[in-house]
């Protein structure tokens, strides 16, 4: 029950991955592309940690931790340069 | 492993896949970007803070040695969550330039460019 559980988990956030580049694709404005890509950064911290979950090796909880550092700190620079032209005031 | 815990992390991880799969179907499904905004700062936050447990919960019924690492990115994505959806709001203000009622105070607007004295 428990694989069966975590392959759903891993289709489920696969899927919305694909979604989301079809979203990318697509996108109307810059603040989506932006929010775009945030979530496709959720969603691969997400497929990191399952696929760490199904192998049993708990090397991928580092690389979530900084992905989800790097893409908080991206989201909210890319933010700053739409508001003000520039990132550093 | 229990069939009480083998049941509780069956269901997180179900609730995780669709909540993660809810948000980003609304990201795509929704008319307006600020309608857009909601999906994945709600949704997906639940999703991958649930799968994250979830897998924090494996990993300690499978190898018996506990991980914290799960636990703390889920408590990151929880903090940071709000603060890229108010940025992403602002610029998406900023950009699209509505007409917004006054404020009645001498403050302008949150994300406001206040005018150059």
């Amino acid at each position: 029950m428990l694989s069966s559980a975590l392959t759903f988990a891993i289709a489920c956030f696969a899927l919305a991955l694909l979604l989301n580049l079809w979203r990318l694709a697509t996108a109307p404005s810059m603040p989506d592309r932006i929010l775009t890509v945030d979530t496709m950064v959720i969603n691969i911290i997400a497929l990191i940690v399952l696929y760490g979950a199904q192998t049993g090796t708990t090397t991928g909880l580092d690389i979530a931790m900084l992905l989800a550092m790097t893409g908080f700190v991206s989201t909210i620079a890319f933010c700053k340069f739409l508001l003000r032209g520039g990132i550093i005031e | 492993m229990s069939l009480a815990v083998e049941i509780l992390i069956s269901a997180l991880l179900v609730i995780g896949g669709g909540f993660g799969l809810i948000g980003s179907l609304g990201l795509l499904k929704l008319r307006d970007g600020m309608q857009r905004l909601h999906a994945p700062t709600k949704a997906t936050t639940v999703g991958v803070g649930a799968s994250l447990i979830a897998a924090a919960l494996a990993t300690y019924a499978q190898t018996g040695t506990a991980t914290w690492q799960g636990v703390m990115i889920a408590a990151f994505l929880f903090l940071t969550a709000p603060l890229s959806g108010l940025m992403l709001a602002k610029a998406h203000r900023h950009l699209s330039q509505p007409k917004l009622p006054v404020t009645g105070t001498a403050a302008p607007w949150a994300g406001e460019i206040p005018p150059k004295r």
